[in-house]
């Protein structure tokens, strides 16, 4: 039974966390791709960036959380999901909007997309540093143990506060994303333009405003999913490009241009992850007995180490690209 | 006269005029060994920037992992050059290498082997079911063979070492490693849109360096190589200042061969075709033209000259350091140099390395003096506290400074300063 409690804490709670950290930055990804035809590879600097600004209110009212009894950077959270969604759209205006009226390639907004990103990681390493940082200022991480019943297992199932935000946070996110997008004006004229920018203008969609809540959408999620990441590990400047490949990865697995392929693609891509590097042999060890004898299990059965995790989406990525491009919703192929 | 309104032959000759003053700046205020390293760096990028121009400038094709073939250059050039390591050679170690190495060819010729089984009429599906298990066993015992042998070698030898060759064959080779490399990725994206090759060579070059730096039987890992041997004579017979410039003369010569052949090989029909399918995929096909192919053979070309670049400048470095290879340095810089030369230019592709270079390494020292004024008119004026780890802090502006740079040339120099020149028959 310690072999199970093992997986479990191992393999399906940080699976789901890694998983939700995936999905909800696919979606920004996916709705970005869908909508302006371009790779957006500053989603995960946007990402570091709403977790800075998190950490700067966090800084400047560090008591807040402890009246409600939850972490500060979670209740300050939506004030920077709004700040960072200013700045998105406004990052839009200044350096994609003026590439897009001059009718250029989409891989031409993706050289776009890079500046930003250098930009943002100088800016973000300029003001803060380096070094990486802990949001829980003022309180302590807690950290739930769950006793199992019984004698077999002696070991606790152990989680963490933020990881159990984190799931309530992607759950409301997804159910608020699902309601938009098919109860809401806004939300069907977003469908149309991903399905038909043309039609979507010659049928009176103003597209500069589904552009603009685009952003909004995506920085704000960029925001949760870095503020959430960050206050189950820590908050790190160089975080992006180890974050975009998985990210990347979900959205086109997922299929582009659906946000639910999305959210099973970072499922799948983050429980790849997770499996991959999981050491089976753990998990074999209860049926040594079962074996012959002379045959010995090994001690160390995974897949890829620890240092090579990020081979993993890569290879999802090749393998889906090579026998469905148009991922497992069927999504477009831009 | 406006520069926009002169003719193009002199105003590339003026830029050309231009550059020389920062050049100059740099001999006269770093001092002569300085500016001979940063020529010499300089020419290196410039001949990985003409890798990346013919992807991109040629071919429209977008390469963002110019990293991973930069860093496969580097170990390549460090692998056959450094002198043997007589500890692992005689041990039996070798002998137990070969039998992995031989493992894991038996490896790659059953799954060739099984994914060719459609032939003999099994059907597609279960065959592909087939390959990959098979795959994925061959894969397995290879890792568990090489493993035991890897740690052996770390712990008896080090590492393998070098071979002892000189320098150019290893830069050669590569060339030709990364030209492999290069093969697989295109082959599986070209046919997809360029944003699907950014993400996937973005992927590839994070994968070769986290290969290069946890292999420690091959390349000591973050304990680093060094000194790697130049191809001519070194620092301590001939100085720095003579020493460097030998060197940077053996780089000029590669560039002009490279852009030799790159000038010919534009204006053949060959690179014809090349525009013809960057500018118009659908009529070049309608043409007649194989666009896969063509598209193929100039995505490895490209590579090719990255891995050639990228070992002239790991030898030049003497050393080989796989933590040294930063997505910054090694693609981002390169990039901003194609885009502001003008890409699918060759000429504007020199042009924008040596500037993009000077830009590059003088961003730190100016942006520390212009923090230090900001600090010391602060503490006079508000009496501020300074934040201490300024020099660290001012490295970083260097990444501000060719963000904002690429985003500018986007924005306002699309074409870049010296754009393609697109020849025109009557």
């Amino acid at each position: 039974m310690n072999e199970l409690v093992f997986f479990i804490n191992n393999v399906v709670v940080s699976g789901t966390v890694s998983s939700s950290i995936y999905a909800m930055g696919a979606i920004g990804v996916t709705l970005v791709f869908s909508i302006m035809r371009f790779a957006h590879f500053a989603h995960a600097d946007m990402m570091t960036l709403g977790a800075f600004f998190v950490l700067g209110l966090t800084m400047l009212f560090p008591e807040v959380g402890v009246a409600v009894g939850l972490p500060s950077a979670l209740i300050l959270m939506p004030i920077a999901m709004v700040l960072t969604a200013i700045v998105a759209v406004g990052i839009d205006r200044a350096f994609y909007k003026p590439l897009r009226d001059h009718n250029v390639k989409p891989i031409v907004l993706v050289i776009g997309s890079l500046g930003v990103t250098l930009m943002l990681q100088g800016l973000i390493r300029l003001f803060a540093g380096t070094g990486s940082r802990s949001l829980y200022i003022a309180e302590r991480k807690d950290i739930f143990r769950l006793e199992l019943p019984g004698e077999l297992a002696t070991r606790p199932i152990v989680i963490t506060e933020p990881q159990i935000i984190l799931f309530f946070c992607t759950v409301g996110a997804v159910v608020a994303l699902h309601w938009f997008l098919t109860r809401s004006r806004l939300g069907k004229a977003m469908r149309a333009m991903s399905d038909n920018p043309d039609l979507a203008r010659v049928s009176g969609i103003n597209t500069n405003t589904v552009i603009a809540v685009t952003w909004m959408i995506a920085g704000a999620l960029a925001t949760a999913a870095g503020t959430l990441l960050s206050l189950d590990v820590v908050l790190k400047p160089d975080l992006s490009f180890f974050l975009l490949l998985p990210i990347f990865a979900a959205a086109i697995v997922g299929g582009v241009g659906h946000p639910y392929g999305a959210i099973a693609g970072g499922f799948v891509v983050g429980f790849a992850e997770t499996l991959a590097v999981f050491n089976w042999a753990v998990l074999l060890r209860p049926f040594q007995d079962m074996l012959p004898a002379g045959w010995e299990l090994p001690t160390y059965l995974a897949f890829v180490g620890t240092e090579y995790k990020i081979t993993v989406p890569f290879f999802i990525l090749v393998a889906i690209l090579v026998w469905r491009p148009t991922g497992l919703f069927k999504g477009k192929v831009l | 006269m406006k520069l926009s309104a002169m003719p193009q032959s002199r105003r590339d000759l003026l830029l050309f005029l231009t550059l020389l003053i920062p050049v100059f700046g740099v001999f006269l205020a770093m001092g002569p060994a300085y500016g001979a390293r940063m020529s010499v760096e300089a020419a290196c990028y410039a001949i990985i920037a003409l890798g990346l121009t013919i992807q991109w400038g040629y071919a429209g094709q977008f390469n963002a992992g110019v990293m991973g073939f930069v860093a496969l250059g580097g170990v390549s050039a460090m692998l056959l050059s450094v002198p043997p390591n007589p500890d692992f050679w005689n041990s039996d170690l070798p002998g137990e290498l070969a039998r992995v190495l031989l493992t894991l060819v038996a490896g790659i010729a059953l799954v060739v082997a099984t994914s060719r089984l459609h032939r003999l009429g099994v059907s597609r599906r279960i065959r592909t079911v087939l390959t990959v298990g098979v795959a994925l066993i061959a894969y397995l015992t290879f890792i568990n063979q090489l493993t035991p042998v890897a740690s052996a070698i770390e712990s008896q030898a080090g590492f393998i070492g070098g071979m002892g060759l000189p320098a150019w064959v290893g830069w050669l080779v590569g060339g030709a490693l990364a030209g492999g490399i290069g093969y697989f990725i295109g082959h599986i994206c070209l046919g997809l849109r360029s944003d699907y090759l950014a993400i996937a060579t973005l992927g590839i070059a994070e994968i070769i360096k986290a290969f290069l730096k946890n292999a420690d039987w091959l390349t000591r890992g973050t304990a680093t190589v060094s000194p790697l041997p130049w191809p001519t004579p070194g620092a301590g017979e001939l100085g720095f200042v003579l020493s460097r410039s030998i060197y940077l003369s053996i780089t000029a010569v590669m560039i002009a061969v490279i852009f030799f052949l790159l000038h010919r090989a534009y204006h053949a029909p060959w690179g014809r075709t090349i525009r013809a399918i960057r500018d118009n995929e659908v009529s070049a096909a309608a043409m007649g033209k194989n666009i896969n192919k063509r598209r193929l053979e100039i995505f490895v070309f490209g590579c090719v000259l990255m891995g050639i670049g990228g070992a002239a400048l790991t030898s030049f470095n003497s050393i080989f350091d796989p933590s040294g290879y930063l997505p910054l340095n090694h693609t981002f810089l390169v990039l901003a140099m194609v885009i502001l030369g003008g890409p699918g230019n060759n000429l504007g592709t020199l042009f924008g390395a040596v500037l993009v270079y000077i830009i590059w390494i003088m961003s730190a020292p100016v942006a520390l003096f212009l923090m230090d004024l900001v600090v010391m008119a602060g503490q006079a004026w508000f009496g501020w506290e300074s934040a201490g780890n300024l020099d660290s802090r001012a490295l970083q502006a260097r990444v501000f400074v060719i963000g904002l740079l690429i985003s500018l040339v986007l924005r306002y120099a699309p074409k870049g300063l010296m754009p393609e020149r697109v020849p025109h028959h009557r």
